[in-house]
């Protein structure tokens, strides 16, 4: 598998130098949790056939978002003829549209495409962003999702979430016998890609902050064990080598390690293994479970589940073990703990009333909110923007699993494009 | 595991007679209800020390309360009979798988299904069985054979399943 770094390569972005920006005065506040979508026109851009392909995946994404409504190109009385001309924005104003996207792309000389592309504010009359990139034509959808990515950071202050992957498990056959696979694919569903064959089963994948590298747990040999997948080679790789199962598997912020839960005399308990050295630290010692954990993003702590006092419930710890303390107490059972890359709330599993759902909750315990309602939602992954969640959601009798995505603040619930059924989600950080 | 009581086998019976007479301590085991005679006949076939032998006259699922992994009255009576078994044929080498039903979360349940096999394992162990004989592998709730979303079908996916990896008959 190429390397994405090498894939996109020559990017260059820079202010368009014919309009002069102005003050913006749209903005969609992400924060809130009943905000009306932003009407935006996004006519198809000029240069075929990209041109069409790119908008197109544009308008999905920003849709997709829940904070945008873009508007059918249908309903459109004007259109882009020239990327370099001020739009007449009364045309647009007219079918109510309060952002418009203009956009070009060429073919050049050496093969590659050129992409230009302005957002303005049609109220206002000026322009919110203008930027250009340089890709392969192959590329083209990873350069629609980073005009996606521009639009939404510049309306709503928040970096956007477009251009990254999803790594998941894609499931197959009888529930009694089902084939778990590893799979990636593009946020939007796109793209997918298996990485094993199903021969095996293989559980729980995550991305390291560069997305070139997955830990997961394999069944291979009919030994669970954590591994590590190398996108570049696509080589597996069996992390140490351990007498038992190795299992629930989670890099650091930085890369260098991986904190992940060991069998011994049937008891599980957290370790972490310096990627570099492959020396390993025990960091619970307890009888109780110790699973599911999960770094803060500046790498000094570590939130876990554990049935130490009863029942499974979330816990937080300092990153070498210390300070081993309780924080979920809204009732139930709580499970599965993610911290935000934010570092400002924890998603979490809580199965209470004879139903799993996710939850959210700050670091200290407080502020509890469910924001799902299925029958078995678990396992929640953040956007790299700490705004967006997905999680897999299983059916009642073994009727399969889907994944699906939702903001932090409970709306805009959409279930995720992908091949077949499919459970335990890991989002990618953006894209490098 | 109802069906496992009632296909229990005399031969079976012998076996913990067997255990028990090598115990220090003589345990009360409870004796299955006999044979249905629609067994007779397709049991005669089934090699003494094969898998089958282990699964059909001995049995070789335990199952397990909710979020538990203590062994249940039931499970060990069916584990002295699992014992006795490998007592008789030595050269058998076992894995004990331990399931969980859909009502955990992924890891946790992969955890608690390998409390259930060590729980397996320990109960086996501390009947003679030599540890060197028995491995454990955990699927938590990836494995179930009944796929209904209720509690008659969660009781049977709650189980430690004796499976044969080496030196059975066949």
């Amino acid at each position: 598998m190429k390397k994405f770094a090498l894939a996109l390569f020559a990017l260059m972005a820079f202010a368009l130098g014919a309009v002069v920006p102005a003050a913006a005065q749209l903005r969609v506040d992400v924060t809130q949790g009943n905000i009306q979508p932003l009407p935006i026109a996004i006519p198809d851009f000029i240069g075929s056939p990209q041109g069409a392909q790119i908008a197109a995946v544009v308008r999905a994404d920003l849709d997709r978002s829940g904070l945008f409504r873009p508007l059918d190109p249908k309903s459109f009385v004007d259109k882009i003829t020239d990327i370099n001309a001020i739009p007449n924005f009364a045309n647009w104003r007219v079918i109510n549209a309060q952002a418009l996207v203009s956009g070009q792309v060429q073919a050049q000389p050496d093969g590659r495409l050129r992409l230009d592309f302005r957002l303005w504010d049609v109220a206002a009359g000026s322009q919110m962003v203008g930027l250009q990139y340089y890709t392969t034509p192959d590329n083209w959808r990873r350069i629609a999702h980073m005009v996606s990515d521009a639009i939404y950071q510049r309306v709503t202050g928040e970096k956007g979430y477009f251009d990254t992957r999803i790594v998941f498990i894609a499931e197959s056959g009888p529930a009694t016998h089902r084939v778990k696979r590893l799979a990636v694919m593009d946020e939007d569903g796109a793209n997918p890609k298996f990485l094993t064959n199903g021969s095996y089963m293989v559980l729980t994948p995550r991305f390291n902050p560069t997305a070139q590298m997955i830990a997961y747990m394999s069944y291979i040999g009919n030994k669970p064990r954590v591994y590590l997948f190398d996108m570049e080679t696509g080589k597996q790789e069996m992390l140490g080598n351990f007498p038992n199962m190795t299992f629930s598997p989670r890099f650091s912020p930085d890369g260098n390690k991986v904190v992940m839960s060991l069998v011994s005399g049937g008891n599980s308990d957290i370790y972490v293994m310096d990627l570099r050295t492959r020396s390993i630290s025990r960091l619970t010692t307890d009888p109780g479970i110790d699973t599911s954990p999960s770094y803060s993003p500046d790498g000094t702590k570590i939130t876990f589940e554990s049935d130490r006092g009863g029942s499974q419930q979330v816990y937080v710890m300092n990153a070498d073990g210390s300070n081993q303390h309780r924080i979920s107490f809204g009732g139930g059972k709580n499970g599965t703990p993610v911290w935000s890359p934010r570092g400002d709330l924890i998603a979490f599993t809580k199965q209470a009333g004879g139903a799993f759902r996710i939850g959210v909750m700050h670091p200290d315990g407080s502020g509890e909110r469910v924001i799902t309602d299925g029958w078995e939602d678990e396992g929640p992954t953040w956007a790299p923007n700490g705004r967006v969640l997905m999680f897999g959601r299983t059916a009642r009798n073994g009727r399969g699993s889907s994944i699906w995505s939702v903001d932090v603040t409970g709306r805009n619930e959409r279930r995720v494009i992908t091949p077949g059924s499919a459970s335990d989600p890991a989002w990618s950080p953006l894209i490098q | 595991m109802i069906k496992i009581s009632t296909t229990l086998k005399l031969a079976a019976l012998a076996s913990v007679l067997v255990l028990a007479a090598c115990t220090e301590k003589p345990k009360a085991v409870e004796t299955a209800p006999p044979p249905t005679s629609m067994s007779n006949t397709t049991t005669s076939s089934i090699i003494p020390g094969s898998a089958e032998d282990l699964r059909v006259n001995v049995g070789d699922t335990v199952h397990f309360d909710y979020d538990a992994y203590n062994v249940t009255d039931e499970g060990r009576s069916i584990l002295q009979r699992q014992a006795a078994w490998l007592q008789k044929y030595p050269s058998v080498r076992v894995t004990i798988e331990g399931n969980c039903d859909e009502r955990g979360t992924r890891e946790y349940n992969l955890a608690l299904g390998a409390r259930r096999a060590n729980s397996v394992k320990e109960y086996l162990v501390s009947l003679g069985v030599s540890a060197s004989r028995v491995d454990t592998i955990s699927y938590g709730k990836e494995r179930p054979i009944c796929t209904e979303s209720d509690e008659a079908c969660w009781a049977q996916n709650r189980r430690g399943v004796t499976t044969i990896t080496g030196g059975a008959n066949s």
